[in-house]
């Protein structure tokens, strides 16, 4: 018999909560980050496309964090994650005054 | 429309001035209230800001990155207070108020973006932007 995926909390920032309407937290399940954001993908439309790209990969402007490590220092979409963990999806913020292609 | 309390405003150019000329930067915490009123838009209220580390060691004159670490930290801190990261904000030396197209790569909708023009003499200009399709668009600053 195969034991049922662990259910882990995923909050969502502010700027991607119209995919949730409206939702901080969602409870998930999964046995991986990537099982965890695909099964996000099922029941909230576009979402996970704003986190991952169409190879899994966690785009370069979010950090995804596993409890309180960052998950691209752990193993990526194959990190296993545990019952009651959190995942934070964290935007990644960056800008400044120079203009854009300014070496 | 953003509200940033007075004191608030005063910190935070205070923070922004020190670190003069180097951009600084942080998340503004505090609530959305939903769009309801006469103008339609959301109302946000900034309760309190955290600055946090800005990792663009080399470029931090005209650039800023802020530290993954620290953003969860804050995020982690808003939400234990019930309250959540309503915008970012950061300082342009010897730059206008105005975000810049490195600004724009990097916005998200959704967030309110405060930018001080800061100088010698300390901060000249305060103001605040919202993503708006593909193009920033000033909201009121009080």
């Amino acid at each position: 018999m195969t034991a049922e995926a662990p259910t882990v909390t995923v909050r969502i920032p502010t700027p991607l909560r119209a995919y949730t309407g409206g939702a901080d937290e969602l409870l998930v399940p999964g046995r991986t980050v990537g099982e965890i954001l695909a099964s996000l993908g099922q029941t909230h439309a576009g979402l996970r496309e704003r986190v991952v790209d169409e190879h899994g990969a966690v785009r370069g402007f979010v950090n995804l964090f596993l409890d309180s490590r960052n998950v691209e220092r752990l193993q990526g979409a194959a990190t296993p994650v545990s019952e009651g963990a959190v995942l934070s999806i964290i935007p990644a913020v960056a800008g400044g005054a120079s203009p854009r292609g300014r070496p | 429309m953003i509200r940033l309390p007075t004191h608030l405003r005063r910190d935070l150019e205070q923070v922004v001035g020190a670190a003069y000329p180097s951009e600084s930067c942080g998340v503004l915490v505090g609530q959305v209230r939903a769009a309801n009123g006469r103008d339609g838009q959301p109302h946000t209220e900034v309760v309190r800001f955290v600055q946090l580390a800005n990792l663009e060691a080399e470029r931090a004159g005209d650039r800023y990155t802020m530290d993954p670490d620290g953003l969860l930290a804050a995020d982690e801190a808003a939400r234990a207070a019930r309250l959540e990261i309503v915008g970012v904000w950061h300082s342009h030396p010897d730059h206008p108020a105005q975000p810049s197209a490195t600004d724009r790569k990097a916005a998200w909708i959704g967030w309110s973006y405060v930018i001080a023009s800061v100088g010698p003499s300390g901060v000249t200009e305060v103001r605040s932007w919202r993503l708006a399709g593909e193009q920033f668009v000033e909201e009121p600053l009080q």
